[in-house]
């Protein structure tokens, strides 16, 4: 057996933890995303959506309606169209897509397993803690910020590569909202790095071990100490997924997006990548402002006390996603419920609204923060 | 000349500059609809629902009386076919999809019946011009169905017995009642139909009298 420490059990624990973390977690709820969207738009329009598919007698409300999809996909011509830039048409996609995984990297998603006291109930620190998060960053978040600005080449590329006037006016618009809303975004998280004094996901996630606690209140979930940092930082993720209001990249029906020329299981892909998105940017949201994997320390310390450590951690996993979850969930409610932004307003509300606002919001947060430690 | 522009001010208090009331009060109608309609939904109650689906091949909408359907072929009182082969029919149909060859009936009950009756179902335009041309009540489009979906185009032509499987005893007197039928039908009540013989649907009474027939 490996024993703890050795550079071996490192390494198979983190490709155990990739492998969990992309095919137990991120491509299972994106897929279902997929289904649940249009099944949750449905019902939110008072229609039935899609419930008809099924696998024999297994139809769970048709959510296997995103296995008939991969496989429609998966039949469906290659098209590439003359004229395109082969190479990097056929990168595009995969430029897309590959960002959103990425981050899942620095996520916490459970209370740390404690090898050698898998049985026993621990609570507190562990003598042998496996993190609960691939990679332990101390730059954390400039990571996750770093590699999601890298999809906006997915973006870009896939409408210069098309070969198409119209894809390629949706790489431009899609780049410079994107670019746009970082700034933004990188802007409205600073407020919590004062707030926690840290930038890796794993001990943010920490500190806010208390739902709120007005004793102190730096303990409290992140939507307490950073409520304004929690809006701006919302709008810009939901911004950087290129969904509606901010769909104006793609708005697939109407205005020609970048990915116009792409069809089969690459169209696929980049459908996917929004939806991996959209789990990466909900994920992030719960570590920065909704506790991470926590739910108040009441209830970790009881779940912790009561069950043996490998089922404390899973039951905290699934927990965290049903977190996850609601907020994906919510993403779609806000996606089927707002009007798309014009071009020109989009960049209104990103540079003369929301970029002043989370300056504000850093500058108060610093002034509060300086104070309280005085 | 130049187009002048017309700036127009948009007053708005700063909750409405904001966007956010409005936006969560959005939130709050869609999230209403999707909570009443996912319950319902989830626990089997459809009807508290909003949703108007209709699930088709499980649930069907009843079509109104007046549908004009598959056709189909009325009887007289002994089983046999209503119609007379007076070729009224086939010499109406638009679409030429009525095929009749009259005959002789052998026991001489009958001058003359149809020995081959064949209505091609994907020529039909169910117009509906068959069943008014029908002098007898014999061939209707009261069937409620629609044509069946068919593997070969010859399944679609419905032959004499396929007409009078869904066929039903008519009200009509066979044969009329004559010149003075406004006399005669006052004087003798009506036999009502058998309720076994007529398929689910509309009454198959005629039209009451008074509203319509010759004036004077």
């Amino acid at each position: 057996m490996m024993s703890y420490g050795t550079v071996l059990f490192g390494i198979v624990a983190a490709t155990i933890k990739i492998l969990f973390m992309i095919l137990g977690f991120l491509m299972p709820i994106a897929s279902i995303l997929t289904w649940l969207e249009r099944r949750q738009s449905a019902m939110m329009q008072d229609r039935l959506g899609p419930n008809r598919a099924n696998i024999g007698p297994f139809k769970a409300w048709g959510i296997t309606h995103f296995l008939a999809d991969a496989l429609k996909f998966l039949f469906k011509e290659d098209f590439v169209p003359p004229g395109a830039h082969k190479f990097l048409f056929m990168w595009a996609p995969i430029m897309a897509m590959a960002p959103a995984l990425i981050v899942a990297a620095i996520i916490p998603f459970g209370p740390p397993l404690c090898w050698g006291q898998l049985t026993e109930s621990v609570v507190g620190a562990c003598q042998q803690p496996v993190a609960m998060q691939i990679a332990h960053l101390d730059i954390g978040l400039l990571f996750y910020f770093a590699i999601a600005s890298l999809s906006v080449y997915g973006a870009t590329l896939a409408g210069w590569a098309s070969h198409n006037k119209w894809a390629m006016m949706g790489g431009l618009r899609a780049s410079s909202q994107m670019i746009s809303y970082e700034v933004t975004m990188g802007m409205a998280v600073l407020g919590t790095f004062l707030v926690f004094g840290t930038l890796e996901p794993g001990a943010i996630a920490d500190a806010q071990s208390h739902i709120l606690d007005f004793d102190n209140y730096k303990a409290s979930w992140g939507i307490f100490t950073q409520p304004l940092g929690f809006l701006l930082f919302m709008t810009a993720a939901i911004a950087e997924t290129k969904r509606t209001p901010f769909d104006i990249p793609e708005g697939e029906p109407e205005i020609i997006g970048y990915f116009v020329e792409y069809s089969g299981l690459r169209f696929g892909m980049f459908f996917l990548g929004e939806f991996l998105e959209i789990v990466g940017s909900s994920a992030i949201l719960i570590t920065l402002f909704f506790g991470g994997w926590h739910w108040g320390a009441t209830i970790d310390t009881f779940l912790a006390s009561h069950l043996p450590n490998v089922a404390f951690v899973l039951v905290m996993f699934a927990l965290w996603t049903v977190k996850v979850f609601a907020f994906c969930s919510f993403q779609l409610l806000i996606r089927w419920s707002l009007p798309r932004f014009r071009s020109d307003q989009l960049m209104q509300l990103g540079w003369q609204r929301l970029l002043p606002l989370s300056i504000a919001n850093v500058v108060a947060t610093a002034i509060v923060v300086l104070w309280a430690q005085m | 000349m130049a187009v002048g522009v017309k700036v127009v001010t948009r007053p708005g208090s700063l909750s409405q500059q904001m966007y956010l009331p409005a936006i969560a009060e959005g939130l709050g109608v869609t999230f209403k609809h999707f909570v009443k309609n996912f319950f319902g939904n989830v626990t089997g109650q459809r009807s508290k629902t909003d949703i108007q689906t209709i699930q088709y091949p499980e649930e069907t909408k009843p079509y109104p009386a007046r549908h004009r359907g598959l056709h189909r072929l009325m009887v007289r009182d002994d089983g046999q076919t209503r119609c007379v082969a007076c070729m009224m029919c086939p010499t109406v149909c638009p679409a030429h999809c009525i095929t009749i060859v009259p005959e002789e009936a052998p026991d001489g009950t009958i001058e003359k019946r149809p020995k081959i009756f064949e209505i091609d179902e994907l020529r039909c335009v169910v117009c509906g011009l068959c069943a008014e041309a029908c002098p007898c009540d014999a061939i209707r489009m009261d069937t409620l169905e629609h044509a069946k979906p068919v593997y070969n185009r010859g399944d679609a032509i419905l032959d004499r017995e396929e007409l009078l499987e869904r066929g039903a005893r008519s009200i009509a007197t066979q044969g009329g009642v004559g010149a003075f039928w406004r006399e005669k039908v006052t004087a003798t009540p009506q036999t009502q139909p058998e309720a076994a013989l007529l398929p689910e649907g509309p009454p198959a009474g005629p039209t009451p009298l008074g509203t319509f027939g010759p004036k004077g």
